[in-house]
Formats: structure tokens, C-alpha cells, sequence
């Protein structure tokens, strides 16, 4: 089984160290309230993980779609912006 | 900013075709015109399958042809049934396509973003990128006035804003022009650029020269879910992904990643892209909820174009056509209230609903207005008939001693088993009715 990890490594990024460009507005929502955790599964880049009872995200990988904020719609729990002007995926072909 | 209290005629949000489509249009015919891309360049940000289809380039730039970064010129389209194991399809190839003017042709987007915006450019707009547009500017009265963008003294001015950045148009939604988007009214596509010699392209499809196919796929490949997979033929690299509904994405636990590897791994696509070297793999929203999913498209001083509106065809794989049709049609409307001396307030931009109404973009849209709600309702369409059908082709074509009669019988029986002979009558009348 192919890894989303060695599909990202194909593609071009300048990572905004430390800048997350997405957040999740209150983890407990996610981790208590939340039985289906779509972002896990949706994401096409991997980058949101739910391990020991507890959400996970990590935007290094991100491209910038929108899938997690759209599908949250029930909790709408991601704060999702664009990364600073210049960061984040640099599609080479697109 | 060198002048951060300069002020423009019409600012443009984005610089994908809807916004180089307006942004073109409205610099060409001399107004001053501001546009903010988020990228690095235009294109960095931006995706698609890609299909440029040339009419629409054509009313903006006729000779586009001569510079513009095109792949192949499709001569034949297939239309793929896929079942795990098979696929039944038509094809359409025709000669005609290799007559000038091309009429569709496959592209590259970031290639040709960059293109279409060196046009923008040369047309005499200003082009800056590395900024985004955090929010709208209004007056006391509401009506946008400029952007901010991510920058100290960000506030630009403009007597007109046009909009067009993007599917998830979180300006506007920010700004409260229009609702956020629906999981029910937008798929997620991803898809992988596979790099391989152009000969071995042109004998694996059947080409010559700069000759492109394309193959449009459904069935058993969106596991259940509305969606559809594609694969293009570029001159040297095969595009390749699958795109379905958020709404069903969420309630599934296949991965975008393995939808995507089942679709490679398919023993009709497998041969295709065999030995070749993927160089990107990208995912994108589409806008696919349809006429009843747009939202307002104008207001006191603002417009929304191309995806940030939702302009797009699901049922005929049409969308950089819209946008770049309803970025053209945004930017004549402010060229003709410019002209009279009119200001960019909302009645006055109504023409550029009545301009929309009028063009093939709404006539589309309305024409298709019920098959995103028959597709999500009436599952039969995804989940049975591609294999139905694929059964039927398997059992018609095997060579295995039964009689004909006895075969043609197996195969009605397998049709009414699955749907009822009223279920086969009422989807047929569900098909005409919702592409009336």
C-alpha cells in the first residue's frame, strides 16, 4: 500500500516553520463530541490523525484544498486560512 | 505597496482564468486594473484536470494559439463504465478535431497560468502576487470600496471588486456576500501528473503528432459514491485522478490516496500509465452543487466569478470555460457602466446577471439543475448500473455453448432483479426529466 507520505514527497513546498496555517478552534470538541472524525479519512494529504483518544494535525504536507474546513460543517471546528502570502504548497504543474 | 492610497478602477481577487479573464478583458480596454494572487506566481496555487476548451479563450484572446502552452489537441474521447475487473465504453474519434482551429485541448495549469497572466500583464494591469486579500473594504452604507491585503498599510482602493478566488472564496463568504460552501455541493479531486515519452503516449493511444485523448470514467471505481475519474493525455505526462462528492467522502473510510490507487491499479488503466514516473500528486475542491448551489453574484460594488461562485458544468466536465466566460462577462459589464458613467452599485450590476443569463453558462446550469439531487438520491445511477451493464457486455460476448435467447433472457432478468422492471421504467424517465 502506497503512503500519502511518498506522495507528498513528489510535490514542491515552502513550509512556514511554526506558523500552522490551519487550527483546530477547541481539540475536546474534536476528541469528545466528534464520533466520526471524516478529517482522518477526507484529508487528502494525511495531514489529521486520531490516535489514543486524541486529534491531530500537522499542515506541513497540506495542500491547501479546503477538504477539512468544508467537511466539518457539524462542529465547523477548523480555523482555516491560506498560509502567509509565498508559503505552503508550490504546485509545479498543477 | 509603493502607493498604498493609490486607487484603481477594479481590483481582481485571484489569478486563475475567471480573474485573468476579467483582468485581461477590463486592462485591455485601458481602466486600471489591480490584481492580487496568493501564489508565488500564477499557478502556484491553482489545479485542474486539465481541459482548456477554446471558445471561451478564443472571445478574450483569439490568437492564443500562437503563445499559449497546449499540450495535446483531443481528438477522441472515451467514456469509461468501470467495473472491477472491465470496463464498458463508447469512444468518439474524429478527424475534424485535427482540423484548425482546435477546438479542446489538454493543458498543464501551471504552465499556462503563467501565460495567461504574462497576457494580463502586458495588457497594461498591475499583477502583484505574494498577497493575500484578508478582507473587504465597505463604506458606512455596505458597499465594498477595496481590499486588505496581508501587508502593513494593506488597504487598497478600487471602484469595483471582482472576486475570483477560488472554490473555497473565503473572502467572500468572510464578508458575508455569500454562504460557505456545502459538503453536499463541492467534490474532492485528486490526481497525479505520471511523466512518460511522448511515443510511448502516441502508440499506447493511438497518436500522432500533437494528438490527444481523453477518457472519462464511472462505476465501481467511486466505491459507491457520486464521482468520476479521468485521465489525459498530456504531450509528455498522463494526468490521472478521481474526484467525488464531499458529502459522500465523509460518511466512507476510503482515503482519497487509495481511491486514487485503485483507479491506477485498474486493469484498464494500469497498462496505460505503466512504467512512467510521477512527478506531483495535488487535490482541489470542485464546485459541483450546480445552479441551485450559487449563491448571489453581485452586489454594491462586487462580483463573483468563476469558482468562488460555483460556475461549473459537473455533468459535462466543463469549468475553466465558465470561469473564464463569467470573468469575461463581469469585466464587459463594468466596461459598459464605465462608459456610461455609471457606478458599480447593485442595480446596476444586475446586467451582469442578465449577461449571464443570456450566455451558454446559465442556460447549462439550468439545463443540468436537478442531477446533483437525482445522483445523491437516486443511488442506482453509481451503485448498480455500471455493473449491470458490465455483467451484461461479460455474459453477451463470452463464447460458452449456451444459446443467444437463453443469454438475452439472463441478461433482462439481471437488469429486473436489481431495479424492478418499474425501477428500469421510472430511471429512464428520471434521466430525460433531469437533462430536460
Amino acid at each position: 500500500m502506497i503512503k500519502v507520505e511518498e506522495k507528498l514527497y513528489q510535490n514542491r513546498y515552502r513550509v512556514d516553520a511554526d506558523r500552522p496555517h490551519i487550527r483546530i478552534r477547541n481539540p475536546e470538541l474534536c476528541n469528545e463530541q466528534c464520533d466520526t472524525h471524516a478529517c482522518t479519512v477526507c484529508c487528502p494529504a494525511g495531514c489529521w490523525s486520531f490516535e489514543d483518544g486524541k486529534i491531530g494535525l500537522i499542515t506541513d504536507g497540506c495542500l491547501e484544498c479546503g477538504t477539512c474546513r468544508v467537511i466539518c460543517d457539524k462542529f465547523a471546528n477548523v480555523d482555516w486560512n491560506y498560509p502567509r502570502a509565498g508559503f505552503g504548497i508550490l504546485f509545479k504543474f498543477g | 505597496m509603493n502607493q498604498p492610497t493609490e486607487k484603481f478602477d477594479v481590483i481582481v481577487v485571484g489569478a486563475g482564468p475567471a480573474g485573468n479573464a476579467a483582468a485581461y478583458t477590463l486592462a485591455k480596454a485601458g481602466k486600471k486594473v489591480l490584481q492580487l494572487e496568493r501564489g508565488e506566481y500564477p499557478g502556484s496555487k491553482n489545479v485542474q484536470g486539465a481541459i482548456l476548451y477554446a471558445d471561451a479563450l478564443e472571445k478574450i484572446i483569439p490568437d492564443f494559439r500562437d503563445s499559449a502552452p497546449l499540450e495535446r489537441h483531443v481528438v477522441e474521447q472515451r467514456m469509461w463504465l468501470m467495473e472491477e475487473q472491465s470496463h464498458l465504453g463508447t469512444h468518439f474519434r474524429s478527424d475534424q478535431y485535427n482540423q484548425q482551429p482546435g477546438n479542446r485541448y489538454t493543458i498543464i495549469r501551471a504552465r499556462f497560468d503563467k501565460w495567461f497572466s504574462d497576457q494580463v500583464q502586458q495588457a497594461g494591469a498591475l499583477v502583484l502576487c505574494e498577497m493575500t486579500v484578508t478582507e473587504l473594504l465597505k463604506d458606512e452604507s455596505g458597499r465594498v470600496i477595496g481590499v486588505n491585503v496581508d501587508r502593513e498599510n494593506g488597504r487598497i482602493y478600487a471602484d469595483a471588486v471582482i472576486l475570483a478566488d477560488g472554490v473555497n472564496s473565503l473572502v467572500a463568504s468572510r464578508a458575508g456576500l455569500r454562504e460557505d460552501i456545502k459538503p453536499a455541493a463541492v467534490a474532492l479531486g485528486v490526481k497525479e501528473i505520471i511523466f512518460m515519452p511522448k511515443e510511448t503516449i502516441d502508440a499506447r493511444f493511438n497518436l500522432t503528432g500533437q494528438e490527444g485523448a481523453v477518457i472519462e470514467m464511472f462505476g465501481s471505481i467511486s466505491e459507491g459514491m457520486v464521482g468520476t475519474g479521468f485521465l489525459y493525455t498530456n504531450k509528455d505526462s498522463i494526468s490521472v485522478g478521481i474526484g467525488c462528492m464531499l458529502s459522500d467522502m465523509k460518511q466512507q473510510q476510503t482515503t482519497p490516496v487509495e481511491l486514487l490507487e485503485k483507479l491506477k491499479r485498474h486493469p484498464s488503466v494500469a497498462p496505460l500509465i505503466a512504467g512512467g514516473e510521477t512527478r506531483e500528486y495535488a487535490a482541489h475542491l470542485l464546485p459541483e452543487g450546480g445552479y441551485d448551489a450559487l449563491p448571489k453574484l453581485y452586489g454594491e460594488g462586487w462580483m463573483l466569478v468563476g469558482d468562488s461562485a460555483g460556475f461549473l458544468n459537473a455533468v459535462h466536465r466543463e469549468g475553466s470555460n465558465l470561469a473564464m466566460t463569467t470573468g469575461r462577462l463581469a469585466a464587459e459589464t463594468l466596461l459598459e457602466l464605465f462608459a456610461a458613467g455609471q457606478p458599480a452599485s447593485a442595480s446596476n450590476l444586475a446586467r451582469y446577471q442578465a449577461r449571464l443569463d443570456e450566455s451558454f453558462v446559465m442556460k447549462d446550469l439550468k439545463k443540468y439543475r436537478k442531477i446533483p439531487g437525482m445522483l445523491d438520491r437516486q443511488r442506482q445511477f453509481v451503485a448498480d448500473y455500471p455493473g449491470l451493464l458490465n455483467q451484461a457486455a461479460f455474459n453477451f460476448f463470452s463464447v460458452d455453448g449456451r444459446d443467444k435467447e437463453a443469454k438475452e433472457k439472463e441478461i433482462i432478468a439481471s437488469f429486473r432483479q436489481r431495479r424492478s422492471l418499474l425501477g428500469l421504467l421510472g430511471d429512464a424517465f428520471r434521466v430525460w426529466r433531469a437533462t430536460r
